[in-house]
């Protein structure tokens, strides 16, 4: 938490990290999902 | 049933979606964010000021803006409300109020007020925009789009565009002189007043001259210094012996920084990122399902009518096989009996023929 | 003078095409001036009212209306409603265009267009709502063009290439619903971050929560009305499974229409509470909040139940002209109207005319787009050589 004084600073660092957070979630869900229910039409 | 189900799972969406947005807002907030410890600011005392628009001039010349159309000598300028533009990065405005039943005349600076969460810093997509640790709020043309939220977005109407620049529009805004600061030295319009309605120095230390002034002359100054608390606070603040509002400052822009404005709807971004897939897939899944029962439902069924229709067929057929059966039996019973019949009356006939013949002879006989 | 050279002449300039020719002309006209003498030549954009029609008419009514795309697929493949599959062609087709002239009118809203992916490549705002806004679109507007491509490539006959698009249809859906829930509602939070300056009646913190359930609205508003017109004057483009399910589809959004509306005015109202704003009802503001709220909220509201209630097609459809202008007054409200409303008339917004002409003539590029391709491409029939997806 040091150098960060402002919570413009704080967001840009969370938010950040957070996007590409979220453009994980979107590849790794359709994968899981293929995973988990992959065998249902079998 | 199916229906109830899908239904509850929307109410579970929109039910996660309000609760997203309210968790969310508090993401962060438990955390204190005190600003640069030692950022500069400005103390613009506005009774100490007299209107001479020399900050104006001052400002002009330091930033080297276009030299306006009418002189900064001129005091009729002051007779109409001005805004900061393109050409000027800030402006002295004069307002007729009556303190204390006496008509008149208070001056006040306008320019960037250096906010310690700037709202233009927030909203600027490509991150234009700098809180420096000197205080100063420093705009980066070389990636500015040109969109013109932080316009939207700037509680005090500060920032302008060169809208008559065809290829190169930039945001034109106070730096609070950062480039002067950096050389040490103070901003132009700080050294050009000659009233010091301008005070340069710490942020913390001009709150303790403000609070000072006011404890020390409760008649020259209402009770409230402007930029404090405001929007979060800026490095730039107000003393005034009239309501910030009679003199176009806003009152009711609130406490709140502006990155907490925005922050619950921002937090709610990766819980919709999460949870919609699991929503939106299972609610497939469960229709999928559906559609697989009904399907099947209805190859059982077929199955179902078909083979019942087979029995049927064949319980015909059976019948029909016995009924031919039975028929060929009476049928030949009836062609033996038939035959029988034939031959018991061929027979008869025969012995008829016979008696007849013989009846010549014993005619009486057979009267008889 | 022959019969049949008048005959050719006529099938080029029908009425619709001189008008549309002329908004072109002018559009490219105010093209080059906005290009070549900047936004203060072509707007009446001040430092007060940085935003005009170019943000509020182009992208937030733009965008809007372009959710049929979303609501119709999500209606179709993942809420099962598949009696509704004709529909989903022309609405992605919407949808598509939609965005693609969305992203072709920022272009002249801000000052230096070409440097619209620094968002994303340059310098990444992340602290902003329109960072946001950029990256669902960007992303959006590329689903929506895969999710379009079976059209073409069955024009085309690219078979191999369809069948693997076609794979794609429930992953592209639900990417597609949750890009769109994103940036539906970002845009009514980009104005989260201004309450001195909208008008504390649309001010709400559940903004971001009205947008997203108006796109609802308007998605499914807008696949009526586009059916409607599709039939009037692309009737003979439509094949007969359209045509018979036209008037079901007609009754079967306009039930959800119905329904989404009025849980939209249920929320518009505690929004009110919430912020305890009921004073300011009777102001002119107030007036004008109770115009939209009633007028074009709780009315097609109504009108909507009657259609379905009563089986009135006729009713639906008109009402779905209605609820259309209904989003345009919202969100020419929240951009515009009460917008800035602190402020003196003096120095309140009205759109230049050029502004108007370049609107005017980016939704005339949609519409000769919708024709173009509808005329050529398997959308409002289905290809014979295709199995439906």
């Amino acid at each position: 938490m040091d150098g960060i004084h402002t919570l413009q600073e704080f967001m840009l660092h969370t938010k950040n990290i957070i996007y590409i957070l979220i453009i994980c979630i979107l590849v790794a869900m359709p994968a899981i999902w293929k995973f988990l229910a992959g065998r249902d039409d079998e | 049933m199916s229906i109830s189900r899908r239904k509850f799972l929307g109410w579970m969406g929109a039910a996660g979606m309000a609760g997203a947005a309210g968790t969310s807002a508090q993401a962060g907030s438990n955390k204190q964010f005190k600003g640069y410890p030692d950022s500069m600011g400005v103390l613009h005392d506005i009774t100490r000021c007299v209107g001479c628009r020399k900050c104006e001039a001052a400002c002009n010349k330091v930033n080297k803006l276009p030299s306006p159309d009418v002189s900064f000598d001129e005091l009729t300028v002051l007779e109409q409300k001005r805004r900061t533009d393109a050409q000027s990065h800030t402006v002295v405005n004069q307002f007729q109020t009556d303190k204390d039943g006496a008509p008149s005349m208070v001056y006040v600076k306008k320019q960037c007020n250096h906010c310690l969460e700037p709202a233009c810093a927030s909203a600027c997509f490509v991150k234009a925009f700098t809180k420096n640790p000197d205080g100063s709020v420093t705009y980066n043309a070389h990636v500015c789009v040109g969109c013109r939220y932080c316009m939207i977005a700037c509680p005090f109407e500060i920032p302008a565009y060169e809208y008559n620049e065809a290829f190169t529009p930039r945001v034109m805004k106070c730096t609070m002189c950062h480039p002067r600061l950096q050389e040490g030295k103070l901003p132009g319009c700080v050294q050009a007043c000659p009233t010091e309605a301008l005070v340069f120095g710490k942020r913390k230390e001009l709150i303790h001259v403000a609070r000072e002034r006011i404890r020390n002359f409760p008649d020259r100054y209402i009770d409230h210094i402007y930029g404090e608390h405001e929007m979060g606070g800026t490095n730039w603040l107000y003393l005034s012996g009239v309501s910030f509002s009679s003199t176009g400052m806003r009152e009711d822009l609130g406490n709140t920084p502006a990155g907490k404005l925005t922050s619950g709807a921002l937090g709610s971004v990766p819980i919709v990122a999460g949870l919609w897939p699991v929503l939106l897939t299972g609610i497939y899944a469960i229709n999928r399902r559906k559609e697989k029962i009904a399907a099947k439902q209805q190859a059982d069924a077929v199955n179902q009518a078909v083979s019942k229709a087979n029995e049927e067929a064949d319980a015909k057929i059976k019948a029909a096989m016995e009924k031919a059966a039975a028929d060929k039996t009476a049928a030949i019973e009836r062609e033996v009996k038939k035959a029988l019949e034939q031959d018991a009356k061929a027979r008869q006939e025969a012995q008829k023929a016979a008696r007849e013949q013989s009846g010549d002879e014993g005619s009486d006989e057979d009267k008889t | 003078m022959s019969h049949e050279t008048a005959a050719t002449r006529n099938s080029v300039f029908t009425p619709f095409n001189v008008v549309a020719g002329i908004i072109v002309i002018l559009g490219l006209f105010i093209t080059a001036v906005r290009f070549t003498k900047g936004l203060g030549a072509t707007t009446n954009l001040s430092d007060n009212n940085p935003w005009g029609i170019w943000i509020g008419f182009d992208l937030l009514v733009g965008v809007a209306l372009a959710a049929g795309g979303y609501v119709t697929s999500a209606a179709v493949y993942i809420f099962g409603m598949k009696r509704f599959h004709a529909a989903v062609r022309p609405a992605i087709l919407t949808g598509f265009l939609g965005y693609a002239l969305v992203v072709l009118a920022l272009n002249y809203d801000v000052g230096r267009p070409w440097r619209l992916p620094y968002p994303f490549l340059i310098s990444r705002g992340t602290t902003s709502l329109l960072f946001e806004v950029g990256a669902c679109v960007a992303l959006y507007l590329s689903v929506l063009f895969i999710e379009f491509t079976p059209a073409p490539l069955e024009w085309l006959g690219f078979k191999k290439a369809r069948a693997i698009v076609v794979k794609l249809t429930m992953v592209l859906t639900i990417f597609g619903v949750i890009l769109s829930t994103l940036h539906q509602s970002s845009l009514g939070a980009l104005f989260l971050i201004a309450p001195s300056k909208l008008h504390p009646l649309w001010y709400s913190p559940y903004i971001p929560i009205y947008f997203f359930i108006t796109s609802i609205i308007a998605g499914l508003s807008m696949v009526i009305f586009e059916g409607s017109l599709s039939y009037r004057y692309l009737k003979h483009k439509m094949d007969h499974h359209h045509i018979e399910t036209k008037d079901d589809l007609a009754l079967g959004f306009g039930k959800a229409a119905a329904w989404v509306l009025t849980g939209y005015f249920m929320i518009k109202v505690i929004g009110i509470a919430a912020d305890n704003n009921w004073h300011y009802l009777a102001s002119g503001y107030g007036a004008w909040f109770l115009v939209e709220l009633f007028g074009f909220v709780a009315l097609p509201a109504f009108c909507y139940m009657l259609g379905v209630r009563e089986n009135n097609i006729r009713l639906i459809r008109w009402t779905a002209a209605w609820t259309v202008l209904g989003i345009i007054v919202n969100r020419f409200n929240i951009s515009m109207v009460a917008f800035n409303y602190h402020l003196p008339s003096s120095e309140r917004y009205f759109p230049h005319w050029m502004e108007i002409g370049i609107s005017v003539f980016i939704v005339t590029a949609g519409l000769l787009a919708f024709r173009f391709i509808c005329t050529r491409m398997p959308i409002l029939y289905e290809h014979p050589d295709y199995e439906p997806h």
